[in-house]
């Protein structure tokens, strides 16, 4: 194990493989996610996840909520009111994000046409972090590093110990509360392992979920946003491709179109080793510091 | 905002969110379980520190009152942890790796050692038996307790959790405060008064450092330290600081002479210190459910680095 935070070009070779395919990953383009859930489906069907319970969350058309134990895809709906319709805020009980007014009483025809409200998709999925905390903690191995890069759980060494899941800085991995395990995306690590693609990105029709050798897909990435930039698409941008980022850049990679907090993502995630020596020390010196306060309590009086 | 009513310390923040939903998941670990493993924890590792003085000083009474300590509270915290993990048969898959990124991993190489020597130790000082052997024991696990009292603010430390993590640098120095306070209470209920001067001089100067350290703390975190201060968790940390002061104070002042008021110190004490485990237990998990603290303060980190970058330029 080499470094806990900051650029790692090699992280599988630095996870202790001398010889190892290319690095694999997700780049999500949200831009032309229309929404269909088929990698949910497919998701849940290659790995067979179990149901999550049938709910309806009267959330825009996310029923699915989050991802989870059960959930190694999530699709989120954003609804909001494009900047340009500006309207007041009666106070009235909306369905869109806090924070974001939406357009009631007499604005109402107008606010429900196509340019009053903005649509945002996107299909979220565990960021197989270059510096992965769920990783970092487990304290069984459970936990490990493929020889593709990415982060898998192995079940029949996970203790439940729940670890891994404050750990996470995007709140991706979870326990599974009937089977008392922590269950997540493996990026299909048995289908690739046969040299094929994983099943989300398979199934997506718009090819808003591409799959591949990370390197290439961060090129197609910064060729995909400069496109978008051109055409005026200023909101447009990239979110996890940056090796000097918080988590050393993420194996699942985004094309956003407005900020990550919008899509229930961390603006500015970090892996929380990269303060580990600081933790450490700080304990070393607590615990040096509740000797001394035993030592002295005996010093002095002998009652 | 708090349900009592009270006076939020820091104005309301506009941030965006996905409808308010949470974006930690929130920690699965089982409340009262883990509150208690930190707080037996912390009991158990300064008694042991607290054993080997009154060894070393002939203070037998005090000396088989901490080793209880130290051994009992180790037993029963690694029920808690055990019992936390619901399936204990895979506990010792804890022990298949040694992971210095793992607080977990490198707590549990401490707490396994620590509750065979502290067994060890308090059963030869209870039966008399193989004293040597004792001794050496005891002196074992008096050095492992110090860090299995502190180890554990590295474990809730080293997670995403904004209060926990913001607070990386005070909370071993609290929870070794508050575990000298617990460890001193403890022997101030059970030692009789003329043995139990380094006992009250130990839990006076756990709760000043206790005190002094989640003050810095509350201080230095900004906005994160709110659930430190409201709601539920709030009134546990103010309610245990209450009662560690006051404790402290009785402690100091008629300690030593009524054997009634140690009583009642040392319990108040001990239960302070475990109310302090549970406030902060609680504020971690109010701190991870709230999407605001964690997108507001990596907002300003994000800006902060933005103007230091700006003025690098300029
Ligand atoms: S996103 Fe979370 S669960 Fe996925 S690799 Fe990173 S830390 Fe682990
Ligand atoms: S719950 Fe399982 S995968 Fe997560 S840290 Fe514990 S042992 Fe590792």
């Amino acid at each position: 194990m080499g470094r806990l935070s900051g650029p790692l070009d090699d992280v599988t070779g630095d996870a202790g493989y001398a010889e190892h395919p290319p690095r694999m990953g997700f780049f999500t383009d949200t831009s032309v996610c229309i929404g269909c859930k088929a990698c949910e489906v497919a998701c849940k069907e290659w790995n067979s996840v179990p149901d999550d319970g049938y709910l309806l969350t009267g959330m825009s058309y996310d029923n699915t909520q989050e991802l989870g134990a059960s959930t190694w895809r999530h699709v989120a709906f954003v609804e909001k009111s494009s900047p340009s319709s500006v309207s007041v805020d009666l106070g009235m009980p909306g369905a869109g994000p806090p924070g974001v007014t939406l357009p009631s009483g007499e604005d109402q025809a107008a606010a429900s046409g196509d340019n009053a409200i903005t649509w945002l998709m996107s299909s979220d999925v565990c960021k197989h972090c270059t510096h992965a905390a769920c990783l970092d903690v487990c304290p069984t191995g459970s936990l490990f590093r493929t020889e593709f890069g990415t982060v898998v759980v192995q079940p029949d060494i996970c203790n439940g110990c729940g670890y891994c899941v404050p750990a996470c800085p995007y709140g991706v991995i979870d326990i599974r509360e009937e089977d008392g395990r922590a269950f997540k995306c493996t990026l299909c690590y048995d289908r690739l392992k046969e040299g094929q693609t994983p099943a989300c990105a398979q199934a997506c029709p718009t090819e808003s979920i591409q799959f591949g050798e990370l390197d290439e897909l961060r090129e197609r990435a910064d060729l995909r946003l400069a496109t978008l930039h051109e055409q005026g698409v200023d909101v447009a941008r990239l979110y996890g491709h940056d090796p000097e980022d918080g988590v050393g850049g993420d194996g699942a990679f985004f094309l956003l179109l407005d900020e990550p907090e919008v899509y229930g993502l961390p603006p500015d995630p970090v892996v929380t080793t990269r303060d580990l020596v600081s933790i450490w020390k700080h304990v070393g010196a607590a615990a040096a510091a509740l000797t001394g306060l035993g030592v002295a309590s005996f010093l002095g009086r002998r009652r | 905002m708090s349900p009592r009513g009270e006076q939020p310390m820091v104005p309301d923040v506009e941030f965006e969110s996905y409808y308010g939903r949470q974006i930690l998941k929130t920690p699965t670990w089982k409340n009262p379980d883990v509150p208690l493993y930190l707080f037996l924890g912390g009991l158990a590792g300064a008694s042991a520190v607290l054993a080997e003085g009154a060894a070393l000083t002939g203070r037998p009474d005090l000396e088989r009152v901490a080793r209880l300590a130290a051994a009992g509270g180790a037993a029963a915290g690694s029920v808690a942890l055990v019992h936390d993990l619901g399936r204990p048969e895979r506990f010792l898959h804890m022990l298949r790796v040694f992971k210095p990124t793992s607080p977990l991993s490198v707590g549990s190489f401490i707490l396994a050692p620590f509750s065979g020597l502290a067994a060890a130790a308090a059963a030869s000082t209870v039966t008399g038996r193989l004293p040597r052997l004792g001794r050496l024991a005891g002196l074992g696990a008096g050095a492992l307790g110090p860090p299995l009292a502190t180890y554990t603010a590295a474990l809730i430390a080293n997670t995403a959790v904004p209060a926990w993590h913001e607070g990386h640098r005070e909370l071993p120095f609290v929870f070794a405060g508050s575990g000298a306070t617990a460890a001193g209470g403890l022997a101030m209920v059970f030692t009789p008064l003329p043995q139990a001067g380094p006992a009250r001089r130990m839990a006076v100067a756990g709760a000043a450092l206790e005190i002094v350290a989640a003050e810095g703390l509350l201080h230095r975190i900004g906005m994160v330290a709110e659930p430190y201060r409201e709601g539920r968790p709030g009134k546990l940390i103010s309610t245990a600081r209450t009662m560690t002061a006051v404790a402290a104070g009785v402690t100091f002042l008629a300690g030593r002479r009524s054997r009634a008021l140690s009583v009642a110190a040392g319990l108040t004490c001990v239960a302070a210190s475990a109310m302090t485990r549970f406030g902060i237990f609680e504020a971690g998990i109010v701190s991870a459910e709230d999407p605001k603290y964690v997108v507001v303060p990596q907002r300003e980190r994000m800006a902060a680095r933005a103007r230091a970058e700006a003025d690098a330029f300029a």
